[in-house]
């Protein structure tokens, strides 16, 4: 048995410090994009999703120039980008492509020129790869009232907003005819998903945060139709992506080349994108109705009673 | 300098065209997904040692086959979602193994269209060549299947098929592109340059040539004033990008507002080109 754990676990595993912030941040951050989630692949938001996480670079890189924690960049970026996103127009279902679009090509100049001004003003090259693949394994304990406290908001606002959300995205029409004020909605679910994504930015890195915030969720849409089991499913595969990840990356010392570790964001990513393709069999066997488009919305239970 | 002038030209007139009908189709995710999963490809073939248009071409073909199939069976932009973090979970994988990372990934990343030698010139025209000719080959029933895809169908324009041949195109012009201006910014000026010139008009051939227009303007501003302040054209690409897709929508505002233009047609629908 324990020949058995050992040949799993490398040694040192239980003990490591990193390791210990690396599982804990990693659980945190799944629960929160598995939650945020699934309403960004309902809403066919994965695009906004996606252009956080790379807005996040420039939030990321500017806090890196003036010397405070990526983290805050982060946040900040993203809720400017939200505003920006919200401004052009994302909530029309045929210019929130372009909106996204613009707002992102924008920022993207803007990290170019923050990343250069980093790298030949402070000399310090490592900057762009740590900001863009970031690694759960370099967060420093400190971090962690914060991530806790922006998992806290972000959680909070989803609470608060499910019931209206879930109506303004199944039916815009029906939702508005019942007095939800849909562009609100709409916009307070953007902040949700900006922070969301600087969440999953912080653990596995600004460019592939995306990997968290849409694949457990699109491979828990496939499983269920139910929102909030969904939003269960796709927490639950996000741990167990993270921290498949995370064990897997220790291991990986010991693989060749040796003495040098796998990143362990490439492991999540390879973890999630297996999982959706493996969530897709038992629907593909029933005669593959399940993944027309029209049925991967969630199949709402509509609010009873009022 | 020279070297610099006339690829990036070429650059501009392709991201131009291409980047029209990744508009019209509301593309805009794919376009940023291919050149910025191709970017595996590079950092892939550095590390063996192969050519990085090579590396690049081949993520970049990967990745539109990936967007395509798997959008096919499931939700498109999920499809285009996971299709590239796979591939940038791959580029991390590679760059970890490569030790001398840090500037090429820059370069690669935002481009370095001022330190472009004259024997890329020729593969970047020939590639251009290739990408505008595809899209004159197929330009009515891409355009149809674009603009209206229910009638393309009718008229026997297979949505799937189509899709596969733009994302191809693509691709293409990503493998091309992105040695000059960088995975990150081929992004805006195919959508920034496009998206400003449908405010301008609704006919769609005029706006292509509007939209290469464009392009070309910012490709020029850009690499005259990163040669001026030394700053990465990237930024420059990035900035003057939004402002033009800004001038565009204020332009489109200022004509709603005056009563004598106000048609019952939007700006934001072109009409079908027969």
């Amino acid at each position: 048995m324990s020949f058995v754990l050992g040949a799993i676990f490398a040694p040192g595993f239980f003990t490591s410090e990193p390791v210990h912030i690396a599982l804990a941040i990693g659980a945190v951050a799944a629960i929160v994009t598995g939650t945020v989630g699934v309403f960004t692949v309902a809403r066919g938001q994965s695009f906004a999703g996606e252009a956080f996480g790379d807005i996040g670079t420039t939030g990321g890189s500017g806090a890196f120039l003036i010397g405070v924690g990526p983290l805050w960049g982060f946040v900040i970026g993203n809720l400017l980008a939200a505003g920006a996103m919200e401004a052009i127009g994302i909530q029309r279902a045929r210019g929130r492509d372009l909106a996204t679009g613009v707002v992102l090509g924008a920022s993207i100049g803007l990290a170019a020129l923050f990343l250069y001004l980093a790298t030949t003003e402070q000399s310090t090259t490592g900057a762009t790869v740590t900001i863009l693949f970031g690694s759960v394994f370099t967060i420093a304990s400190s971090t962690i009232p914060l991530v806790l406290a922006l998992s806290a908001v972000v959680l909070g606002l989803m609470f608060t907003l499910y019931r209206p959300l879930l109506l303004a995205t199944v039916s815009p029409e029906m939702a508005a005819a019942r007095g939800i004020p849909v562009r609100l909605v709409g916009a307070l679910y953007l902040v949700a998903l900006a922070l969301g994504a600087a969440l999953a930015a912080i653990t596995i890195g600004s460019l592939l945060g995306t990997a968290l915030l849409v694949g457990p969720a699109a491979s828990a849409l496939r499983l269920t139709k139910r929102p909030l089991l969904a939003m269960a499913t796709a927490a639950g595969i996000g741990i167990a992506a993270m921290w498949l990840g995370v064990v897997l990356a220790y291991d990986s010392y010991e693989w060749p080349p040796v003495g040098h570790g796998w990143p362990v964001s490439f492991f999540v990513v390879t973890i999630v994108f297996i999982g959706y393709l493996a969530s897709g069999l038992p629907g593909r066997r029933r005669g593959g109705r399940d993944q027309t488009p029209a049925a991967a919305t969630p199949a709402p239970r509509l609010p009873a009673g009022d | 300098m020279l070297n610099a002038w006339e690829v990036a030209s070429i650059v501009a007139v392709v991201a131009g065209v291409v980047g029209f009908f990744t508009v019209m189709r509301g593309s805009a995710f794919a376009a940023h997904a291919i050149p910025n999963g191709a970017f595996a490809g590079a950092s892939g073939a550095t590390l063996i040692g192969a050519s990085t248009l090579l590396g690049l071409g081949v993520f970049a073909l990967f990745g539109a086959l990936a967007i395509g199939l798997l959008g096919r069976r499931g939700r498109q932009d999920v499809a285009t979602a996971l299709a590239l973090v796979m591939m940038l979970g791959l580029g991390a994988l590679f760059l970890s193994f490569s030790d001398q990372y840090a500037p090429a990934v820059y370069s690669l990343l935002f481009g370095e269209v001022l330190g472009i030698s004259s024997n890329e010139i020729v593969p970047t025209a020939v590639l251009g060549v290739v990408c505008i000719a595809a899209i004159a080959a197929i330009y009515r029933p891409l355009m149809l299947s674009s603009v209206l895809p229910e009638v393309g169908e009718a008229h026997g324009i297979g949505r799937f098929r189509m899709e596969m041949l733009f994302l191809i195109i693509l691709a293409l012009a990503t493998a091309m592109t992105v040695p000059v201006v960088g995975t990150l910014l081929i992004f805006s000026l195919m959508v920034g340059a496009p998206a400003a010139a449908r405010s301008f008009t609704d006919r769609p051939l005029l706006a292509m040539a509007l939209s290469v227009a464009f392009a070309l303007a910012i490709v020029w501003i850009a690499i005259a004033a990163s040669y001026e302040t030394n700053y990465p054209v990237g930024f420059y690409v990035g900035t003057a990008s939004a402002v033009a897709y800004t001038i565009g929508r204020l332009w489109a505002w200022w004509r709603n507002k005056t009563p004598a233009d106000r048609t019952p047609m939007r700006p934001s629908q072109l009409p079908t080109a027969r």
